[in-house]
């Protein structure tokens, strides 16, 4: 009996199905548990699901890349899903007409002070310089954090690590911050939860509210580009400074 | 359904060989993004069975990250090792570029406003 189930794990613990099936469950029941908080963000979907996640996978020994073969089915969705937040943005046209010179205008003051604060700081508090460069691109989004981090001497998957920590971090403290400094337009709000806190910034802005949603997919994808383009720069400015060799 | 995934996985087709051919610093799907909203320029509305498909998927999105983000379980040496530039930078950079984004835009706005009453 006990040989026959171990042998059932040891099958299902390789086959992908099992691994994309519980991640489907763990999600359910963490959107479940979130519903059930008044939608608490320290109860974001996306954090208790990926520390159960965790959870699981040491207490039963699967190493990340085999949870992965199973995942990876559910990751490859965020090419479309990116694809999709054209929808989104296309229903504020009309507005973003009328307002592209501030947008323009955060967008750069916000994609800047993304990138020298998160250097500075990890610089003042004595980072190494791979640290720094996995740092640096943290607001823009997974693919494109991972791609410049690279590029400019970090470590890709520290760079999706400290991505993943911002936008977790960024979600949760967005709303009492921005309640405390009086930001009541679901438009800024948005906006600034895109530029800082990407992908899982917008998922939450768009289950929160419709225009601040719109905005904040509009602010994640302007800030991917931002990032791109302006990190050579800023890291630039950082060697002027004495920063970074 | 099936017409709203294939658009969407034909835009980032497309967008992935953009990026390739061109040797452009940005990934596939956001040139996609880039494309589909022109494409809905040019169309002049958002059809029916896309604008439902894709409120799903999007309502869903943080559902897609959670196999990327539990890779940080293999970043726990690193990450404890330098835990603490890692984690103020990430939290105080967040919450300085919240506090610089949000300021600006308004900022912005209500100089915009006065401009044209």
């Amino acid at each position: 009996m006990i040989s026959s189930l171990s042998g059932i794990w040891v099958f299902l613990a390789k086959s992908p199905l099992l691994w994309l099936t519980l991640t489907l469950l763990v999600y359910l029941a963490a959107v479940w548990l979130y519903r059930r908080s008044g939608a608490s963000p320290f109860l974001i979907p996306v954090l208790t699901a990926v520390s159960s996640l965790i959870g699981i996978l040491m207490l039963s020994g699967t190493p990340y890349p085999t949870y992965f073969e199973g995942a990876k089915f559910i990751h490859f969705l965020i090419g479309p899903a990116t694809v999709a937040l054209a929808i989104p943005l296309y229903g504020q046209l009309e507005r973003l007409k009328q307002i592209w010179l501030p947008v323009g205008v955060a967008l750069l003051a916000g994609s800047v002070a993304a990138i020298l604060s998160a250097t500075l700081i990890a610089w003042a508090l004595g980072g190494s310089l791979e640290t720094l460069m996995s740092l640096a691109p943290k607001s823009a989004t997974m693919p494109i954090a991972m791609a410049v981090a690279e590029r400019l001497g970090g470590l890709p998957s520290l760079a999706a690590a400290a991505v993943a920590v911002t936008g977790i971090t960024g979600t949760i403290m967005a709303r009492p911050l921005l309640n405390a400094l009086r930001i009541d337009d679901p438009a800024v709000r948005g906006f600034a939860v895109g530029i800082t806190a990407h992908a899982i910034g917008t998922a939450r802005a768009l289950q929160v509210h419709e225009t601040a949603g719109a905005f904040a997919a509009l602010a994640m994808g302007l800030n991917g580009i931002a990032t791109a383009l302006l990190m050579p720069l800023v890291v630039g400015l950082l060697k002027m400074m004495g920063v970074v060799p | 359904m099936i017409y709203a995934i294939a658009t969407l996985f034909v835009f980032q087709l497309i967008g992935e060989v953009a990026v390739q051919a061109l040797g452009l610093p940005l990934p596939g799907p956001l040139v996609g993004m880039l494309l589909l909203f022109v494409a809905l320029l040019l169309y002049g509305r958002v059809p029916d069975a896309l604008s439902r498909t894709t409120g799903t998927l999007l309502q869903h999105m943080m559902l897609l990250f959670i196999p990327a983000v539990t890779g940080v379980m293999m970043h726990f040496g690193r990450v404890a090792s330098e835990w603490q530039p890692f984690l103020a930078a990430c939290v105080g950079g967040a919450a300085v570029t919240l506090v610089v984004t949000a300021f600006t835009l308004r900022w912005m706005l209500r100089l915009q406003k006065k401009q044209t009453p």
